[in-house]
């Protein structure tokens, strides 16, 4: 059926569908990242010098350099080296590359804002920092970090458009896709633009509820 | 000689809480008069409805012969005839304090810059603070920063200066410093109206004292009214140390 | 299988490269000097009386901010381009960028500008300021110094939203990149080079900023200096950021 110009609703449908591999891939992304994160994160705060510093270039490397560029080095760096594998892959691996640098840098802003005096008074019941950071100090800092953190999650979304130049079909491959086949370039990518508005406007509007209501809490502490 | 400043059944409410509920007295040129009164008496509102800060509901308030209630004045006109300080000074933190004070002589008084610092520089001589031209407004003292603040509505040349609770907010020892100017603008002829809770200030260097109790005027009367209260609230509110 | 990384094939092209730097560089400068500019302007206006200015602006900042920045640039490119309206890619990917990163801009200034006490402007007005002067020298001048450092993260975040333009065949360095790596079939090599120009370029904007910083802000140099005379730790050292939860992409 045609809605409008050439455009029909089996176009539709084709974007439709592209939306589900862009949750796959921005799930993928988050969950994968946020463990590799995590782990990025208490690297930057160990006590030993030369991992937090391993940590901290790290995060500086990957946080200067395009996620485009990322993805091509993945990408090409897989195939070169004889692994063919299916681009869903490569975008992940990149992203995850990528969340982790920023997720880490994230949480490891939440954990030091957390006061010093909670962390002398675990000393001093004798429990260890491992303890300290796993009873004490992530539990509460899990509060500060939810904003921010679904707010980087409406990034990962939008940048997992990147993944088109690679050639996997998540949302905006779909729509160049379709614009190859009918040059309608206008109507497209509004309606791309409105299915990615459609799945980040309202996380955003939950990161920014969040953060209102811990800064009502902090003042009132 | 027509009033400095005129208020005549001035009527003022913040939505359904009426906080002005007729107020009317006269300022002279060159009276110093002090307002006291309890919280909530409507005290600073009557002070800022004077310079246009708030709208009044009711009535009428004129200095120097500007009507401040009709909306077609010209506010440049009103605040130049106004000098007005608050009771957090309001400094701006990014500029010097000899910044502060020209910033209004260059841009609305269109002086030149080596003018206004000289006039800067007077006014801050007159307060006493010459030598912290140059410093910025975090690294002074309270008592300190309200001098500046002070210096900053002088520079104007206002007609008339009101001030709202100016020392309520500092250390007792830093207060003393403020209200030595405060005596000495008096002193000099400066038409003055101060919101205030320091009594024996008020009844040492005020030619009237204005006593305002829930939105009115109670009882007005010279430094000595203080010792021999009329109305049992002006009684009771001396007796609270209010 | 086995594969050598071989950069020299890479040599010869050192001047392309270069050239695809300074050309990101120059794209990213004018695209965020631009951009706040419009930044600004529309801070205010969000702020502003005229009540539908405020929703139209509020409109657009949530649409910029909630779309990627890949299919903004498509969609002004091809957009335009189907409407009959052809400009240059270097052009269109600098608008593109423009419209971005104002939106991003305007919410940095305007939580600048609602930072500044009430008290401040009123003060202002009492002095016979016009609006104008107010918003200029009361309002913005504070602000800009205290958003500063998220002025400075945004800038480098659209430094590598430039690498989308390669996207529509702009002259940056990642369409340089993929010139050059299907010239040498060094695919691997040429990224990872460019990687390291784009490394570069981020620890250039930063120092630069930094320096800038420390000129503009004679405010906090004055303090600075003056503490170090009094033997006090220096205040504005270094602040732990919790990194912005908002992207140019």
């Amino acid at each position: 059926m045609t809605l409008y110009g050439s455009f029909t609703t089996t176009h539709l449908l084709y974007l439709v569908m592209a939306i589900g591999w862009t949750l796959v891939l921005s799930g993928l992304a988050f969950v994968l990242g946020s463990i590799a994160g995590f782990g990025v994160m208490l690297a930057r705060i160990s006590p030993r010098p030369w991992l937090r510093w391993l940590a901290m270039l790290y995060i500086e490397g990957i946080q200067g350099i395009p996620l485009l560029i990322l993805l091509f080095i993945v990408y090409f760096g897989l195939s070169v080296y004889g692994f063919t594998l299916p681009s869903l892959v490569a975008a992940g691996l990149a992203m995850m590359v990528y969340v982790s640098a920023y997720l880490g840098d994230i949480w490891r802003g939440c954990i030091e804002a957390m006061p010093k005096p909670q962390w002398e008074a675990s000393e001093c019941l004798a429990m260890s920092r491992w303890q300290t950071l796993r009873l004490v100090i992530v539990p509460q800092a899990l509060r500060l970090s939810l904003p921010p953190t679904v707010g980087f999650l409406v990034q990962i979304i939008k940048m997992t458009s990147l993944a088109s130049v690679i050639g996997f079909v998540e949302l905006t491959r779909a729509g160049q896709v379709i614009n190859n086949t009918i040059f309608q370039p206008f109507l497209i990518f509004s309606l791309v633009g409105a299915f990615y508005f459609a799945l980040c406007y309202p996380l955003s509007r939950w990161s920014e509820t969040m953060e209102k209501k811990l800064n009502v809490a902090n003042r009132q502490a | 000689m027509s009033p400095i400043v005129k208020l005549d059944q001035v009527y003022k409410s913040f939505g359904s809480n009426p906080v002005l509920k007729g107020v009317s007295f006269e300022v002279a040129k060159g009276e110093m008069i002090a307002i006291i009164g309890a919280s909530g008496s409507g005290k600073s509102t009557a002070l800022r409805c004077i310079d246009r800060l708030e709208h009044i509901d009711r009535g009428s308030i004129e200095v120097c012969g500007i009507r401040v209630d009709d909306p077609a004045i010209d506010l440049k006109q009103l605040r130049l005839e106004v000098g007005i300080v608050f009771q957090s000074y309001n400094l701006f933190p990014h500029l010097t304090v000899e910044e502060n004070i020209m910033l209004a002589l260059r841009h609305v008084k269109k002086q030149s810059r080596s003018e206004a610092r000289e006039t800067a520089r007077r006014v801050l001589a007159q307060v006493g603070l010459e030598e912290k031209a140059a410093a910025y407004p975090e690294q002074l003292s309270g008592g300190q920063q309200q001098r500046v603040a002070i210096a900053r509505s002088l520079a104007m040349s206002p007609k008339v200066m009101l001030f709202d609770e100016v020392t309520s907010a500092l250390d007792p020892q830093l207060t003393g410093e403020v209200l030595r100017v405060m005596e000495d603008l008096a002193a000099g002829g400066m038409t003055m109206l101060l919101v205030t809770h320091e009594m024996a200030f008020a009844k040492r260097v005020a030619d009237r004292i204005i006593y305002m109790h829930q939105g009115k005027v109670w009882e007005i009367g010279p430094g000595s009214m203080l010792d021999d209260p009329q109305t049992p609230e002006l009684r009771a509110f001396l007796d609270n140390g209010l | 299988m086995k594969y050598h990384l071989d950069f020299s094939a890479l040599l010869p092209y050192w001047p392309v490269f270069l050239t695809g730097a300074w050309l990101t560089l120059k794209m990213t400068i004018v695209a965020v000097v631009c951009g706040v500019c419009v930044g600004t302007g529309v801070a205010f206006a969000k702020r502003g009386r005229n009540k539908l200015l405020a929703r139209a602006c509020a409109a657009y900042i949530e649409i910029v901010r909630n779309t990627p920045f890949l299919v903004q640039i498509f969609l002004l490119y091809f957009g335009l381009a189907s409407f009959g309206v052809r400009m240059p890619t270097f052009a269109a990917a600098v608008l593109a960028m423009i419209i971005n990163i104002a939106a991003y801009a305007a919410e940095i200034i305007r939580a600048g500008l609602e930072s500044v006490p009430r008290g401040q402007i009123e003060a202002a007005e009492c002095l016979g300021l016009s609006r104008w002067r107010i918003g200029w020298h009361v309002m913005l001048q504070p602000s800009i110094e205290k958003v500063y450092p998220a002025l400075t993260g945004q800038f480098l975040l659209m430094m590598q939203a430039s690498a989308m333009a390669s996207q529509i065949s702009a002259e940056e360095l990642t369409a340089i990149a993929n010139t050059v790596q299907s010239d040498t079939f060094r695919s691997l090599e040429t990224y990872i080079v460019v990687a390291a120009l784009y490394l570069a370029l981020s620890l250039l904007i930063k120092l630069i900023t930094g320096l800038l910083g420390k000129v503009l802000f004679k405010r906090r140099r004055v303090l600075r200096q003056a503490a170090a005379r009094a033997g006090k730790p220096a205040p504005f050292a270094s602040q732990a950021s919790v990194a912005s939860h908002g992207g140019a992409a």
